[in-house]
């Protein structure tokens, strides 16, 4: 009968992990829906560019404020892990703070545990005042409503109570210890729940352990929802960021890729020995479609981008039509690609593995064009997000598909295109009057 | 003063057997716009001054084909693209600078993927090279002490990381350099970037050039400077809607430079 605890906790640890296991597979089998591109290159630098931004968390830093109590939860989240090691270890196993013999160390660590738990806890509340109470411009916009909002609160409780639990656990343990409660080692430090276990004085040392193993399943039952809610959440940046930023663009952000099937079609109109009249060869592959209007026209690290997206809306906040009031905001284009990918996938497991046309697509179903022709190209929110995405190349990818696989940009474009292929400047003038401001006075 | 600009052609050039060291690209706005010819001019008079061997390309040149690009026409950018490479490579260019940071950006970055390797360079960049040689000697003179607030332009700044050479220019004419609310990395578009300075803009409560000109604005600057034509357009308009053109003149870096040294 001893065992019965062991095996309830090796069980809830194989279904919380297999069940994320699941997700993890869905997550990427949608991402390679995206067409390929080669990202192999400058594997150093990559590597660099993670280190800093991701893990040095660089970008943050640029609003002090929310970068600062960031940094506070992901240390948190990052240290207080080991703590989880521990606990895994324990359940399975059936001991008890097995790490407790490092002695010092193990103080040390239990400390600092605590101590950045109550960080994490102010940190919460500030972040909880900061999109509730007062009302951040950026967490209010049209594309926050509903679920986003929801499930930016929902990370934050759900962090809290991980974080009460833990502390309320360790103040029960403190207690234990100082009753010399059998199997209740005395290690540890505690900094902060010494002041919890004031509430316990008095208590039988049964109800202390009531409170002292509830807190521990629920803190370890809790972690395992909130691995498994990653997938369904923006939380799910705290493990694509790593990917993300290492497959950031290390390019010029004003470079644009060259389309390679449009400079074979340009090659073969200026090569004079082409005729342009001859029919097209029989076995002449079909023309690719360019540019994109659904999520499947995109390259995965662009799809990596959208379920990457944290939803904070730096991007947004920097954009120079946002904050016009157009109706372009580069983290709905994030969110809506996400959406539809999440869409496709559901309508691919659905439909045995192969994907049914469903009259949607990322172009007018989420995006809309009046979204994509207000973009300036200015690159403030690829400059702004924290995590490397670049909301621009898909704005641009999807302008590529309007104008040339749809002939579909504003009149006023159509007439400047018109004046670049007739008189090579995008205004009417006759390319031979290219020099007369040398004559004018 | 011989007021006679001095500007070969590429052609010209080539028919008496000479090669210049650079070329200077024009660029549509710079042949075309009536404000940004007297950028260009003004460049072309500092070029002179300094004695740079140059050519431009007169009508031989023709749009880089940005525009294009960034409304989505990359099959006419690529058109405009191989079709200038074709004419540049026939001259052997290759050095090239430029006043514009579109025809910048797209020259330097999107070019060399289709045969077009040069080393280009903005004229900021370029002017800043001819104070280190010691072509030109800037006195600040006209602009001591003048609070003189520079305008990032998106495809020089964010896109190519050129923040400094415009600015140390701007500081070597003992000006008072100002920086707006929003600069450098972060600097508020002027609104006419990715094709917008050729179509109406779409719904909103108001003009982006407006907005970046309030900015310029809370800053009290006698003087708005820009690096770039479509900026320079833009901010003009901004600066006229808020009836202070004429206290605030909006000035490209290479005109500060051509004035102070009384060209
Ligand atoms: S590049 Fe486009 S979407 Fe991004 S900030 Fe600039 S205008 Fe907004
Ligand atoms: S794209 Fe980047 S900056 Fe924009 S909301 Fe997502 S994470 Fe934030």
């Amino acid at each position: 009968m001893d065992y019965i605890p062991n095996i309830v906790f090796a069980l809830l640890l194989t279904a919380g992990i297999g069940f994320f296991i699941r997700n993890i597979k869905k997550l990427s089998r949608n991402i390679k829906l995206g067409k390929d591109v080669d990202v192999s290159d400058n594997k150093s630098v990559r590597w660099k560019n993670m280190a800093k931004i991701a893990l040095g968390q660089t970008k943050m830093v640029v609003r002090p404020i929310p970068g600062i109590l960031h940094i506070i939860v992901y240390l948190g989240f990052i240290i207080i892990n080991i703590e989880v090691l521990e606990i895994i270890i324990d359940g399975v196993f059936g001991t008890h703070r097995i790490f407790a013999p490092l002695g010092r160390g193990y103080n040390f660590l239990i400390g600092s545990f605590e101590i950045l738990a109550l960080l994490v806890i102010v940190a919460i509340a500030m972040f909880w005042l900061r999109r509730n109470i007062i009302k951040i411009k950026r967490f209010l916009k049209p594309e926050m409503e509903g679920w986003p909002k929801k499930d930016g609160n929902m990370i934050l409780y759900i962090e809290l109570v991980l974080m009460f639990l833990f502390l309320t656990m360790n103040g029960a343990d403190y207690q234990l210890q100082q009753l010399h409660a059998e199997h209740y080692t005395v290690a540890g430090a505690f900094p902060v729940s010494q002041f919890i276990a004031q509430f316990f004085d008095g208590m039988a040392v049964s109800t202390l352990i009531l409170i002292e193993r509830t807190c521990w399943w629920l803190h370890i039952i809790g972690i395992l929802c909130f691995l498994n809610y990653l997938y369904y959440s923006k939380h799910l940046h705290i493990l694509l960021a790593f990917p993300n930023t290492y497959y950031g663009n290390l390019k010029p952000k004003g470079q644009f890729r060259n389309l390679e099937a449009v400079t074979k079609e340009v090659k073969l109109m200026m090569d004079p020995s082409v005729d342009p009249f001859a029919a097209a060869a029989e076995d002449a592959p079909i023309p690719e479609k360019f540019g994109a209007s659904d999520v499947m026209d995109l390259s995965w690290v662009q799809l990596l981008n959208a379920y990457t997206c944290t939803e904070c809306g730096r991007c947004t906040s920097e954009c120079p039509a946002n904050q016009t009031g157009k109706m372009l905001s580069p983290r709905k284009i994030m969110m809506d690609t996400r959406d539809r990918l999440e869409e496709v996938g559901k309508n691919i497991d659905s439909n045995k593995g192969t994907f049914v046309t469903d009259g949607k697509q990322l172009l007018d179903s989420y995006i809309t064009k009046e979204e994509l022709w207000a973009c300036t190209s200015c690159n403030a929110c690829v400059e702004a997000c924290p995590v490397s995405i670049d909301p621009l190349s898909i704005i641009m990818d999807m302008r590529q598909y309007l104008v040339m696989e749809q002939s579909a940009a504003p009149s006023d474009l159509n007439n400047m295109m018109g004046n670049i292929e007739n008189n090579g400047a995008p205004w009417p003038f006759n390319q031979m009057d290219r020099l007369n401001w040398k004559t004018e006075s | 003063m011989g007021n006679e600009l001095k500007v070969p052609t590429m052609a010209e050039l080539f028919a008496a057997g000479q090669q210049p060291e650079v070329l200077f690209w024009v660029g549509c706005a710079g042949s075309f716009d009536d404000r940004a010819k007297k950028i260009t001019k003004a460049f072309v008079k500092i070029l002179n001054k300094a004695g740079v061997s140059f050519a431009v390309l007169g009508t031989e040149e023709s749009c880089t084909g940005d525009p294009a690009k960034r409304a989505g026409n990359e099959f006419l950018f690529q058109m405009q693209a191989v079709t200038n490479i074709e004419v540049m490579n026939g001259y052997g260019i290759k050095k090239v600078v430029t006043a514009c940071p579109h025809c910048f950006n797209t020259l330097k970055n999107e070019y060399p993927g289709l045969g077009g390797n040069y080393d280009v360079m903005h004229h900021t960049q370029f002017l800043t090279k001819l104070v280190e040689e010691g072509k030109i000697t800037l006195e600040g003179g006209s602009y001591k002490g003048k609070r003189i607030t520079y305008h990032d332009p998106c495809y020089l700044g964010r896109a190519n990381n050129v923040y400094e050479a415009p600015r140390d220019l701007i500081r070597k004419l003992d000006a008072e350099l100002v920086e707006m609310k929003s600069c450098k990395q972060r600097g508020l578009c002027c609104g006419a970037g990715g094709a917008q300075m050729f179509k109406e803009p779409e719904k909103g409560d108001k003009d982006v050039n407006v907005e970046r000109t309030e900015q310029a604005l809370e800053k009290k600057p006698e003087i708005i400077a820009t690096a770039c034509p479509f900026c320079n357009t833009m901010m003009t308009d901004g600066v006229k809607s808020k009836e202070k053109e004429t206290s605030i003149a909006v000035v490209d870096i290479a005109e500060l430079i051509a004035t102070a040294e009384n060209l």
